[in-house]
């Protein structure tokens, strides 16, 4: 290899979009200190993060939805999870005339996604939004039509509080929507649903604070409404930190607790256990220590949540471990 | 042959045009028995001049295999693909045999997979793409070739050609940013209010769909089949024109039966290349289509084709089979699209002889 | 003269012809020379009426890209890399120069093979089976679909090398414009006059010399044309780009590893939700309407000829 500098190291990884502002910004910031250290990281999607990893042609892969135990088994390269930050679903929507944070439940957002609920002024959402002039227009659902955690994490929950959501559709990374459009990436849902009026979309709550779009509160399981926050997330995480399994795979949507915002989860890297090229998994060991010492504050402010303290310690050990 | 090269000086005298000169026969391969015997006396400085340029059958040989490797290749490349495509998408043509096409579920999660919703959204953009594109392709093709001042006629047929010269991606922009709010708010709310009782203009338009792909794929599509039946329309013989009108037909009589009816295998031809191209066209789609798999008469509602399935889901299909379904509709792009070009191009020989018509 | 028949006026028809006058048109006779003639204005004015249409969205994509890319456009955007996510300024300098490298690693493997194989169909085939299997292939390949093409590059190339790559999207265009190249080259060298090749060869030259020199030196402005049409097709592809060149958000000039490509960019930019994405996906395409404009208009003045071949 013709290198730039001796210890030069060019790393692609690729995945989800949900914490990829936050990535896009550490790996920006992680190449200005070490500027021998190039971290390529592509957006292609959660589903896309896992596939690529698997199949080995990138040195690390990201996700939201963790890998199921079919996925680890199937991958060709061994990998394991790294949680990385915390983040949150937010039920974004563009209705002219509506400035007003509207309410949901889990369930009214099901219906919306099975084509239930088709207009915006239906009994439902009036009831659970008073005061708010809904118009007799119709909704358009907007979904991720690549392999998303986004979508991953939203499944997920709306499997636990919609019986005929988990019955009909079930949760994943890609899942055959019953009603709405797709776009590519939480980029092309925030993008189509600025653009389109009257739409309804689910992306990461970054999403919706960068493109100051509306979003709504969603009802959680202790009954409280709550919109989005670091906050909220942090406070759906404490019950899963302290029984955190070794390997880190584990669902926190909607979880216990008046404070607990619903939607919320981990997102992880997916890094091989083993790099064939020692430099190369020294730099990612860099990056991920440089990542708790330093990147992990600057979480919130990007509208993540930092992983609870336990857990990093956690991680530190983990990270030793790679190869 | 009548010589070859008999040493391997004379090779590098071939490889090399720098090489000292060779006192070697050089006849050119071609006349076998013609050239003079060069061994008599010293060569000419013609002679001499000519074998240092390079000579020599060994020469020939080897330039003509080269060429025919190269020729080769692009058969070798159009199997590889194939290959490839068969190999890979086994596992789906095993699991779902001939039912892929017919099916209509496109499920990830319990791994059931049929392509029809995206056959159905390939086949009603692209015919409707067709059905827009085509009357006012031909428009132009005639106005070009048989009306149009001769000073106006190459500005005009560069603009048209430049059409065909930007980007799939910058229409796709364009799509997004100005068709999609034009179809929205003006043209969809115009169609649904007069056509509406078709039934093809009815539920809920949110300006992306099956009409407004339509509309750029039409587009996109419309400098091919203008450009290649002009071509056409021009290799129709003058003497054909010159006959209609010497009869007092009038100059739209001349054009139908003179030319066109001339013309018509040849711009059936153009008219199925441009099907071809609307079939496998990609990201503009991708952008406007709505992607959301379903079968609907209405041409509002979303819709999702063979190519920007690819586009969305390829890199991200995790588990086996869920790739070897989405390559499994690459293969059938793949033979959809060489059968619609191998009629076309077929058409356009028939009339055209294997020489196409150039411009001026 | 009152009556019928009347002589009509002998009208100038549209060649400036006058007809003779005739003495014995009936009604009927006038009334169907009238329709005639309608209908010959009604598709002169419907030609012309679609001739405007089709121009028209070529008028409004151009101005609207001029407006919008224009007031984009700074030093910037050629000089810097993107900014991070939802943060302004930054540039697509990396795409500008991934495109190049690309493109140039397409056009060092696609005119080479193109112009070989049009040699080979031109100047030794002619009248053979595998010509014409060739040639068939070539127009076959010409309509593969550059999405197909990306899956089989993905699969051939970057699942073996375990790696996206500048290389498997170079190889991806190489291959999207061997066949333009290689029907251009033989329709070309078909014009060249057989006397010509057989003066060279009456001198001794050798075949491959007549064919270097004398055949393929007569016919290379049309064949440079058509390297530039296939060069300006690949140039704006996207699709192929996907699953091979992937992208990159830094500076990347190595051919094993992802690099970032103008039109790769753009598309991530416009289906994006930030403004300032946006603006600099009407910047790219602006540019890489330019770029492919350009070398689209240099080939006309260089050929001098109309036939812009993109689709055939």
């Amino acid at each position: 290899m013709a290198a730039v500098g001796a210890s030069a190291q060019n790393i692609t990884a690729a995945g989800a979009t949900f914490p990829y502002p936050i990535y896009n910004k550490w790996f920006t910031e992680y190449n200005q200190l070490h500027p021998n250290i190039k971290i390529n990281y592509q957006s292609i999607g959660s589903g896309g993060g896992i596939k690529q990893v698997s199949e080995g042609t990138v040195d690390f892969g990201a996700s939201d939805g963790p890998m199921n135990d079919q996925q680890l088994a199937e991958a060709k390269v061994k990998v394991m999870h790294i949680p990385t930050v915390l983040g949150a679903d937010v039920p974004v929507y563009n209705i002219p005339g509506v400035s007003k944070d509207l309410n949901f439940t889990g369930d009214e957002i099901a219906d919306i996604y099975l084509g239930k609920i088709t207009k915006w002024n239906d009994a439902r959402l009036a009831k659970d939004n008073p005061g708010a002039n809904l118009p007799d227009r119709a909704i358009l659902p907007v979904y991720r039509s690549d392999g998303s955690g986004t979508t991953y994490i939203f499944t997920d929950y709306l499997s636990k509080v919609s019986p005929e959501w988990a019955s009909r559709v079930g949760k994943g990374t890609s899942v055959k929507w019953p009603a709405g459009i797709g776009a590519k990436g939480n980029e092309g849902v925030a993008g189509m649903v600025r653009q389109a009026p009257y739409s309804f979309g689910y992306v990461e709550l970054i999403y919706a604070l960068q493109n100051k779009m509306a979003y709504g509160t969603v009802q959680n399981a202790a009954g409280k409404y709550l919109q989005g926050s670091p906050a909220g997330v942090t406070a759906a995480a404490a019950a899963a930190a302290k029984t955190m399994p070794a390997d880190y795979r584990v669902s926190i949507t909607n979880a216990p607790g008046a404070a607990s915002y619903p939607i919320s989860s981990f997102t992880w890297l997916l890094i091989p256990t083993h790099f064939n090229d020692p430099a190369k998994a020294a730099a990612v060991k860099g990056f991920l220590t440089w990542m708790l010492d330093r990147g992990e504050s600057e979480a919130t402010s990007m509208g993540y949540a930092p992983l609870p303290a336990q857990v990093q310690t956690m991680v530190r050990h983990t990270i030793a471990t790679i190869k | 042959m009548p010589q070859t090269s008999s040493s391997s000086q004379m090779d590098s005298a071939v490889v090399s045009q720098d090489a000292p000169p060779v006192h070697a026969p050089a006849i050119a391969s071609f006349v076998p028995d013609a050239g003079p015997t060069a061994q008599d006396g010293p060569p000419s400085p013609v002679r001499q001049y000519l074998s240092t340029r390079g000579n020599g059958g060994l020469a020939d040989k080897t330039f003509a295999a080269a060429m025919l490797v190269c020729a080769l290749s692009i058969f070798v490349i159009v199997l590889f693909i194939l290959t490839v495509l068969i190999l890979r998408s086994k596992l789906s043509l095993a699991q779902f045999g001939f039912h892929f096409f017919s099916g209509s579920d496109w499920d990830p999660v319990s791994g059931s997979f049929g392509a029809l919703p995206f056959i159905f959204g390939t086949l009603a953009t692209s015919l409707l793409a067709l059905a827009l594109a085509v009357p006012l392709a031909l428009g132009v093709a005639v106005f070009l070739t048989e009306l149009c001042p001769a000073k106006l006629r190459a500005p005009i047929s560069f603009l048209t050609e430049l059409l065909a010269a930007i980007p799939s991606v910058v229409y796709g922009l364009w799509a997004v940013f100005v068709l999609v709010p034009i179809m929205r708010d003006q043209l969809g709310p115009l169609l649904y209010q007069y056509l509406g009782w078709t039934g093809f203009f009815e539920g809920y338009n949110f300006g992306v769909g099956l009409l407004t792909a339509s509309i750029i794929l039409a587009i996109m599509i419309l400098p091919i089949i203008s450009s290649i039946a002009r071509d056409i329309m021009l290799a129709v013989p003058v003497s054909q024109r010159e006959a209609v009108l010497a009869l007092g037909a009038t100059r739209w009589e001349m054009i139908r039966t003179g030319v066109l009816r001339n013309a018509r295998i040849g711009i059936v031809g153009a008219v199925i290349l441009g099907l071809g191209r609307a079939l496998g066209e990609t990201m503009a789609v991708t952008m406007v289509i709505g992607n959301h798999p379903g079968i609907s008469k209405s041409l509002f509602a979303p819709g999702y084709t063979l190519a920007s399935v690819i586009a969305n889901e390829f890199t991200e299909a995790t588990g086996d089979l869920y790739l070897s379904a989405l390559i499994e509709i690459g293969l059938a792009l793949f033979l959809v699209t060489i059968v619609v070009n191998a009629i076309a191009r077929a058409l356009v020989w028939a009339v055209t002889r294997g020489a196409p018509a150039r411009v001026h | 003269m009152s009556t019928d028949p009347t002589p009509i006026e002998a009208p100038a028809d549209d060649n400036g012809f006058m007809r003779p006058p005739m003495d014995f048109q009936t009604r009927r006779m006038r009334w169907n020379s009238m329709r005639r003639h309608a209908v010959n204005h009604l598709v002169t004015g419907l030609a012309l009426l679609s001739t405007l249409l089709v121009i028209a969205p070529l008028v409004a994509i151009l101005a609207y890209l001029i407006y919008k890319g224009a007031s984009s456009l700074n030093m910037a955007f050629f000089t810097q890399i993107p900014a991070p996510v939802g943060e302004p300024g930054g540039g697509m300098a990396n795409a500008i120069l991934g495109s190049g490298i690309i493109l140039a690693l397409a056009s060092s493997m696609g005119i080479p093979v193109g112009i070989a194989a049009g040699v080979y169909l031109a100047e030794y085939g002619r009248g053979r089976m595998l010509a014409m299997a060739v040639r068939f292939t070539a127009d076959v390949l010409n309509g593969v679909p550059s999405i197909v093409m990306g899956i089989a590059i993905y699969s051939l190339i970057v699942m073996r090398q375990m790696h996206f790559s500048a290389f498997s999207g170079g190889v991806a265009l190489a291959i999207m414009m061997v066949p333009t190249i290689t029907r251009t080259t033989e329709e070309m060298l078909a014009t060249v006059p057989h006397a010509v090749r057989e003066a060279a060869l009456g001198l001794g030259v050798p075949k491959w010399r007549t064919v270097v020199s004398v055949s393929l030196r007569t016919a290379s402005p049309g064949i440079i044309t058509g390297c530039m049409l296939a060069f300006a097709r690949v140039a704006g592809e996207t699709a192929p780009l996907l699953f091979t060149a992937f992208g990159n958000q830094f500076w990347s000039y190595k051919l094993n590893e992802p690099i970032a490509a103008l039109p790769l960019q753009i598309y991530i930019y416009a289906i994006s939700p930030y403004d300032e994405w946006h603006r600099l996906a009407w910047a790219g395409s602006l540019v890489l309407i330019l770029m492919i404009m350009m070398s689209v208009t240099l080939v006309r003045i260089y050929a001098g000829r109309g036939a812009l071949k993109g689709a055939s």
